[in-house]
């Protein structure tokens, strides 16, 4: 089903007709800042040409959303399974507290990029930002992976300040060569070179399948950092002493 | 100031709901002038952002014709107040022209205060009595009838510019004042807006304005009432309990007082975490400690996206934790703002450049300066 929309296309309305929607793949035109596309839907595909508005994909409990454009904010917030795929860039907090399934961003991320992600026994989410990633890249993280692999050609660090601020579980890759930031003593940076883990090249095999501009073995082919919680400093509240 | 009010619902500062907002800016860098239409088509993309409890707009360059004059917009509860405030303007001022302000009927549009606007200009004796130069005399002339005269409000001073604001959805409100067919100018900005802390009336909405400063705001500051101690002691009266005026009030006093620049002031309001800091050349560790230190009551803590509008430009910043969201794009001259990028999609599909800025990275776009 294709649905042709414009500014004057109210999201509540939007999102009863995707939701009500027979046909299992969903074409939206002219998406232009509509929100919570595809919220709490299971087993569909959504494909959207244009702009999708704030919490794209909430609570998503599988299926697939396709963006060809740029995100908004909070994409994938809360989602339980699926895949969201954007080709442009997501703005802040995406994949916010998400439980599992894939975010997968050919570009950018804005700031709070996988803030409060968490894991839980099967459920694993993990977020693939092309390019780079604002400042508190995994603020909380309890648990999934976030990659990030550095492909933005605007000079820009990979992250920014406060990468992965009160992290307790999970695991954020970086590819680069040396870290631009300091980062906070409770979490341990460890520069993995050559020897690459199954659980990373699995991720960026899968990411690949999606972008035709993406190479798994050039991306592999790199200096990685990876960030884990460090237990022998556990986090310690930083909004008091700044 | 409003003491009382048409239908007696309660004022700013008087009652607290707790309960976001939207902003949005176009400029055109080579100084050619639009009419309101986009801007009100860039902010109702963001409808859902807002309540109905105010919106607003200030347009920079659309009083060509009386370029020279302080522009002044008034809300009046009633003809008494118009008269008392009439008096004062006489007394103070050489008024050249004076008119209701033209509106168009709106069906949600309502309990619509008397809206007026003067074209003046200090009285040449009384301001050199005064020993203030031009821009302080008409400060404090507004300051006086928005603090002294019950049921008036200026929400508008500036020259070759104007705020058009109210109680409403803010393409209503842009309909109400006829932005789309009246008035052409290089630069919009325009708010729609969820009040937090107080219960929306037509002086409270967005923008705020002094002289041809303008502030549109999204966000609620924990630091108000640090910022309103220190900014009173220079002679600003904080009426409103909104956050905005205090913003408004610190961008005068720091612009137009302390004559820093427009990325000085964003070191200052949105000043970097001492830690950040620190890993900064030296260079900018010297001048950002020292801006830190010399206004430290200044620093605003909390929430916030802004867009301050001034003669010639206007300028985006966010909070220093970018704790709103904010994007900016470009396309030829044009260059907008917005809380989100459908607020700029939908007036300009084909982008030359967009992009988020991170939180204290000011924005600025100025008019070109070969014209």
């Amino acid at each position: 089903m294709v649905i042709n929309i414009d500014e004057n296309m109210n999201f509540q309305m939007l999102n009863k007709r995707i939701r009500d929607a027979v046909d299992k793949e969903t074409v939206l035109n002219g998406c232009i800042g509509q929100r919570y596309i595809g919220t709490g839907v299971s087993d569909k595909k959504i494909v959207i040409n244009g702009t999708p508005g704030n919490a794209l994909g909430a609570y998503l409990n599988g299926g697939e959303i396709y963006v060809y454009a740029n995100a908004q904010d909070a994409t994938g917030d809360t989602m339980n399974s699926g895949t969201i795929v954007i080709h442009g860039n997501a703005g802040d907090a995406t994949g916010y507290a998400m439980r599992g399934g894939k975010i997968y961003v050919h570009g950018n991320t804005g700031y709070r990029a996988g803030i409060h992600m968490k894991a839980y026994m099967e459920y694993k989410p993990v977020i693939v930002i092309g390019g780079r990633a604002g400042s508190f890249l995994g603020e909380y993280q309890a648990g999934g992976i976030i990659v990030v692999l550095g492909q933005n050609d605007d000079g820009l660090p990979i992250i920014n300040n406060f990468c992965g601020t009160g992290m307790h579980g999970g695991k954020i890759y970086l590819r680069c060569k040396s870290l631009p930031h300091r980062i906070p003593s409770q979490v341990r940076a460890e520069k993995l070179c050559g020897n690459k883990d199954a659980e990373l090249i699995g991720i960026i095999d899968d990411y690949c399948k999606y972008f035709d501009d993406m190479n798994a073995d050039h991306l592999l082919d790199a200096d990685y950092f990876v960030l884990t919680p460090n237990s022998e400093n556990p986090y310690k509240r930083m909004y008091t002493d700044n | 100031m409003f003491k009382s009010n048409l239908n007696n619902a309660p004022l700013e500062g008087e009652v607290r709901v707790l309960s976001g907002c939207a902003v949005s800016a176009i400029i055109d860098r080579s100084g050619k002038t639009m009419t309101g239409e986009n801007i009100i088509r860039s902010i109702a993309t963001m409808h859902d952002r807002s309540n109905g409890l105010g919106g607003g707009f200030a347009g920079y360059g659309i009083y060509p014709d009386y370029k020279d004059y302080y522009a002044f917009h008034l809300f009046y509860n009633d003809f008494q107040s118009r008269k008392e405030t009439e008096d004062f303007l006489n007394k103070h001022f050489e008024i050249v022209y004076s008119s209701e302000m033209k509106t168009r009927k709106i069906k949600s549009i309502t309990n619509v205060p008397i809206i007026y606007r003067y074209f003046l200009y200090p009285l040449s004796k009384k301001l050199n009595n005064s020993l203030m130069d031009e821009e302080q005399y008409v400060v404090k002339c507004v300051n006086r009838i928005n603090a002294e005269i019950d049921g008036a409000f200026v929400f508008s001073s500036g020259k070759n510019m104007g705020i058009f604001k109210g109680v409403g959805y803010p393409e209503d409100i842009g309909k109400f004042y006829l932005l789309d067919e009246e008035y052409r100018g290089y630069a919009w900005t325009a708010h729609g807006r969820y009040p937090t802390n107080t219960p929306g009336w037509w002086g409270g909405a967005h923008p705020f304005g002094l002289l041809d400063y303008s502030v549109v705001h999204n966000g609620e500051i924990s630091s108000y009432d640090a910022n309103r101690r220190y900014i009173e002691m220079f002679g600003y009266k904080c009426s409103l309990q909104t956050d905005t005026e205090v913003i408004t009030y610190i961008i005068d006093y720091l612009i137009r007082v302390k004559k820093l620049t427009l990325q000085e002031i964003a070191k200052v309001i949105s000043a970097s975490f001492w830690s950040t800091i620190e890993e900064k050349s030296e260079e900018e560790k010297r001048e950002e400690t020292f801006l830190r230190k010399a206004f430290p009551s200044l620093l605003i803590n909390g929430p916030f996206s802004i867009i301050f509008g001034f003669k010639g430009g206007i300028m985006a910043l966010n909070d220093r934790l970018k704790l709103r969201s904010m994007v900016c794009a470009e396309k030829g001259d044009l260059a907008y703002i917005s809380s989100e990028e459908c607020g700029i999609r939908v007036i300009e599909p084909d982008l030359d450049k967009i992009f988020a800025p991170a939180g204290g990275q000011p924005v600025i776009y100025t008019l070109r300066e070969d014209e």
